[in-house]
């Protein structure tokens, strides 16, 4: 079935919307793109979407009780649940540091899981609230 | 520790961080860092989302990670750092009292200090909004301290008022972390984030957003039951008729920021009714001498990397103070809030600081211009300055423009500027 | 056989505690019952906290003479219990020659009451003592013996001075019917089970009226709950010239919008007085909160709606009890009486404003109606009155304050940092004689949370606080009892998934 879908550009902070004609994934023609990259944005999103995807996991002995993580590349979309479900699954063990993996080829998308700070172990002179 | 320091910075969230390291740079030898928290990094270490960093670094980072890394700048460049210490008093002559749980009573003496204490969330008393006050309504800001760096969920099932980009950012971080976001009301008939979060945090997860609409009471005695939305005119009333009782257990807030200047008014600096921030030069020094101001302090930004960069300016402003290279200043002409402008930032020029190097100006657009704006500024006789086209214009985004060391004649026949945003 | 205490109180409002603080004197077992989860949540939680000077009420009522009774003893009280007092003084502001006229009435009312120094001052007075006053002001009363309490402070010390001296206090523990031998009380029952007693008394406050007839006692007084709302305002953006309290000329409709200072240096503004459907109706309204702040412009122009940093309602419990003064025609006096019909009873009721004021007189008044009734009260030797305060960090000058923290860190650490809180008060308040265990409860005690940001800093801090010193997981830390908890659970232990691919799509 061939559709006309309006998607919000996000390509910078002007936020076009755009119209793309387009059967399932398949992209017939883009009808108002904003500009170039507009264009580019339009088609990955139809065929392929993706998102920096933050989150937590859970961190044993360290200050906080968990530590940031997020995708070291653009994740797929519609991977996000199950992702965010594999997350709660992880426990990594104080001192974590930044950069480091926490989950490998996260859901054989061949994309890392990477903590986004260091976690120093819970230590008696930084106690926390 | 030292009780006598060259340049001391209160806060150490973005601000901060580049404060001290600038500070450092330009020949300021003892510099100190006084942080409430137990940790450097500020807000930014619980907004772990991505988008930070992609005017300075071009990089894409989580919060926390762009706060690593200017902290192993500043532990690189030997700067001493005071945690979990809260500053009591600041005084005119730059002695600091503090306290902490290990040190005690701390009395400090500086050659200059950077206010760098961000800014704090507008409450539901400040918006008035009426009903019982029951437990679970939260601030945006606090719900994310518990969920991303506490552990905990300060509920399960929510409203949030206001589109501001932290409220976006909850709705979609709750909803990851398994909760629901009921709805998003916004009283505006405008989004008051950016729209990269209304897509990627809202229309991606299918939550709603529903604009010129509010909260008209919150219900439940022990803990909230539900909210009552109402559609809203354009002075704010409610419209009889459109109410509607939402079924959730928490209400988040995400209804604006405000400057936290109780220290500063403390030392006598004066602030601004219109950005609730200090009143500040192009060095970001306030009306004491010697007594700087960074960040969100100063006025709220939309951006974490314009934050940095004025800690870049005012770290360098204190160094120099404290080295004594900076007399009384002189040569100042006012800036001025033009046609379409709420205020600009800095507030007066020293007209001699751009044969050494640019001052960025930041502005506020009162209302949105969709379609292409000339930002200028003008001398007294009308004359342009500076100028720069821009696709737009809105309120949420603020708008900068660098005055260019080739404006230096220009500025020195000027006896005031006006900044201006019009139309093309 | 189960225990049989001398007096039960049901009820731990101001006026319970300080009948049990003043009981708790004598050689007697006294239990306070309360059905909330701490002492002061109902009535005396939200009221404008100024200790009237006496000239309002109808000379003659049980108002006027337990008013002007507890005026003279609210300094010495203040001072045994350890909290705040500050006798700064009343005006009552008059725009017009109407409004003047009303001044003198009164005057003439306040004199024959008993109320000591009240004089009329002419606008230029009134100018000088406040110049933001609105500028058509036309003359004012003064009433020099107005002063400024605080009432949580005050019922949680009178509750713990008696709790010092031997008072057991049962917190969560609701009166749900009268244990009756015949006519004779013989004790309580509660949702704790029940309790035995020779006397009870009844101060119940909004709930008075159902107490009282569970005992068949007074079946036609009804309490109807009058909601007051409040706003305060950031001490950091304004402040009056000197510490005092500006009423309007009261109407028929009541003693009008208040704008006052607070002993914690805000201002307060309100409150209305509007009748509601129920007695834990304490919701704010819109319209409420226009009417107190247009109440508050009046008097003093220069307030502005920014300064607002935190709004709050009470409930009055506004009776319908006549006078038992026969040469007056009242109908709205506080009931203070041991009934006729049943023996055992304490009888309080209608207590609202001037109630806080004349709490002491009232429960001075207590001990008479027992004592004519014939209990033998038995001083006991150790009865101690004085109560020491627990230390306040911000009240102490500089040197005190390094001394305090010298000898405990935690003193050290802030944990409210708009009214500068230490985390050692806030232990010390969980670990005092009636401990401090909901957020709430800390909130009423410290003041924490009660600033600019109101409580969206150390809302998170003070739970975990609790949670360590009470051996409780955050999640279960309330609010204020009840389901009022703060947190759901932890963030990665999610029971029912909402979040799906179709969602997404």
């Amino acid at each position: 079935m061939v559709e006309i879908s309006e998607i919000i550009c996000v390509t910078c902070p002007q936020g076009c919307l755009l119209k793309v004609k387009h059967e399932g994934s398949q992209v017939l023609e883009v009808l108002e793109s904003g500009c170039k990259r507009g264009k580019e944005y339009a088609i990955s999103e139809l065929q392929d979407p993706r998102r920096m995807v933050a989150s937590t996991v859970k961190v044993k002995g360290g200050l906080h009780p968990l530590v940031p993580v997020y995708t070291s590349k653009s994740f797929p979309k519609l991977l996000i649940p199950n992702l965010a479900k594999k997350l709660r699954e992880i426990e990594v063990q104080a001192p974590v540091k930044i950069n480091q993996v926490v989950l490998q080829n996260a859901l054989g998308t061949g994309i890392d899981i990477i903590t986004s700070r260091d976690m120093p172990a819970e230590r008696k002179v930084n106690r926390k609230w | 520790m030292k009780r006598d320091y060259d340049v001391v910075i209160i806060g150490s969230g973005p601000g901060g961080l580049a404060a001290a390291i600038a500070a450092k740079e330009n020949g300021a030898e003892d510099v100190l860092i006084i942080e409430r928290d137990v940790e450097l990094g500020g807000i930014l270490l619980q907004c772990i989302h991505n988008g930070f960093g992609l005017e300075l670094f071009n990089e894409d980072l989580p919060g926390p990670a762009y706060a690593q890394h200017f902290i192993h700048k500043v532990r690189g460049h030997g700067v001493e750092t005071l945690m979990d210490t809260m500053v009591l008093d600041i005084t005119p002559e730059r002695t600091i009292y503090a306290i902490n749980r290990g040190l005690g009573y701390i009395e400090i003496k500086t050659g200059a200090i950077v206010l760098a204490m961000g800014c704090r969330e507008r409450t539901r008393a400040q918006i008035l909004l009426p009903g019982s006050r029951p437990a679970g309504v939260y601030t945006a800001g606090t719900a994310q301290r518990f969920v991303n760096v506490e552990g905990y969920m300060p509920g399960e099932k929510f409203v949030i008022l206001g589109s501001g980009d932290i409220g976006m950012i909850m709705a979609r971080r709750l909803t990851i972390e398994g909760a629901q976001v009921e709805r998003v009301l916004e009283i505006m008939p405008y989004l008051s984030g950016l729209t990269r979060n209304y897509v990627q945090c809202l229309l991606d997860y299918g939550i709603v957003l529903e604009k010129q609409r509010t909260v008209n009471r919150i219900i439940g005695n022990h803990r909230v039951e539900a909210v009552e939305a109402v559609s809203v005119d354009a002075a704010w009333q409610p419209i009889p008729g459109t109410q509607e009782i939402i079924p959730c257990d928490t209400l988040l807030l995400s209804v604006g920021l405000i400057p936290e200047n109780e220290l500063s008014k403390q030392a006598g600096v004066l602030l601004d009714p219109v950005t609730n921030g200090p009143f500040v030069d192009d060095h970001f020094m306030t009306n004491v001498p010697g007594i700087f101001a960074a960040g969100n302090v100063v006025h709220v930004y939309d951006l974490v990397d314009w934050v940095t960069e004025a800690g870049y300016v005012a770290g360098k402003g204190a160094a120099a103070f404290a080295r004594s290279e900076r007399v009384e200043p002189g040569g100042h002409i006012p800036l001025k809030a033009g046609e379409n402008i709420r205020y600009v930032v800095p507030h007066k020029l020293e007209k001699a600081h751009l044969a050494v190097e640019l001052v960025r100006l930041q502005m506020r657009a009162i209302v949105p211009i969709e379609e292409r704006v000339l930002v200028t500024v003008e001398d007294q006789n009308g004359e342009v300055v500076a100028k720069k086209a821009q696709p737009y214009a809105r309120p949420g985004e603020i708008l900068t423009l660098a005055l260019k060391p080739q404006a230096y004649e220009a500025v020195q026949k000027a006896t005031s500027l006006t900044v201006n945003v019009r139309k093309r | 056989m189960p225990k049989t205490y001398d007096v039960i109180i049901i009820g731990a409002g101001i006026v319970g505690s300080l009948v049990a603080r003043f009981l708790s004197r004598n050689k007697l077992d006294i239990l306070l019952i309360e059905k909330e989860v701490d002492v002061g949540m109902g009535t005396s939680s939200a009221n404008s906290a100024v200790l009237h000077a006496g000239y309002d009420p109808p000379t003659g009522s049980n108002k006027a003479l337990t008013n002007v009774m507890a005026v003279e003893m609210w300094p010495g009280l203040s001072q045994e219990l350890g909290i705040k007092y500050e006798r700064c003084g009343d005006f009552v502001v008059a725009v017009n020659e109407e409004e003047a006229q009303v001044l003198e009435e009164l005057l003439e009312r306040g004199r024959r009451n008993g109320v000591p120094g009240i004089e009329i001052i002419s606008a230029e007075e009134v100018r000088q003592r406040e110049p933001l006053i609105r500028p058509d002001v036309v003359a004012a009363l003064w009433a020099p013996t107005g002063a400024i309490s605080d009432p949580f402070a005050a019922t949680v010390a009178a509750a713990e001075n008696a709790v010092m001296n031997g008072v057991e206090l049962m917190r969560e523990t609701a009166f749900e019917d009268f244990i009756m031998e015949g006519t004779r009380i013989i004790g309580v029952c509660t949702n704790r089970g029940e309790f035995f007693s020779r006397w009870t008394v009844n101060a119940a406050g909004l709930y008075a009226d159902e107490v009282m007839h569970q005992a068949g006692v007074r079946p036609e007084f009804i309490i109807k709950p009058r909601r007051g709302e409040y706003v305060i305002l950031d001490q950091a953006d304004f402040k009056l010239t000197r510490l005092t309290v500006f009423f309007p000329t009261p109407t028929d409709k009541g003693k009008g919008i208040v704008v006052g200072g607070t002993l914690h240096g805000n201002v307060i503004v309100g409150p209305n007085a509007n009748f509601v459907d129920s007695k834990e109706n304490k919701a704010m309204t819109t319209e409420g909160i226009q009417e107190i702040w247009e109440g508050g412009n009046k008097l003093l122009p220069a307030i502005k709606r920014k300064h607002i940093i935190a709004q709050f309602a009470g409930l009055r419990a506004t009776g319908n009890a006549p006078s038992p003064n026969p040469d007056i025609n009242y109908n709205q006096d506080f009931i203070i009486e041991i009934p006729d019909k049943v023996s055992g009873l304490v009888n309080l009721g209608g207590i609202e404003s001037p109630g806080f004021t004349a709490a002491p007189a009232i429960a001075l008044k207590v001990i008479e109606l027992l004592q004519g009734a014939g209990e033998v009260l038995v001083e006991k030797a150790d009865w101690n009155p004085v109560r020491v305060p627990r230390p306040v960090f911000r009240n102490l000058s500089r040197d005190e304050q390094a001394a305090l923290l010298a000898r405990d860190p935690a003193y050290g650490r802030i944990v409210c940092r708009c009214e500068t809180v230490t985390e050692g008060e806030i232990r010390a308040e969980i670990h005092a004689p009636i401990p401090a265990d909901t957020y709430d409860a800390i909130k009423r005690r410290t003041w924490t949370g009660t600033g600019r940001c109101q409580g969206g800093f150390d809302m998170p801090r003070v739970v975990a606080i609790l949670a360590e010193e009470l051996g409780l997981t955050p999640e279960e830390i309330t609010k204020k009892g009840g389901t009022s908890n703060f947190l759901s659970r932890r963030t990665k232990d999610v029971d029912q998934e909402h979040l799906s691919v179709e969602a997404l799509i």
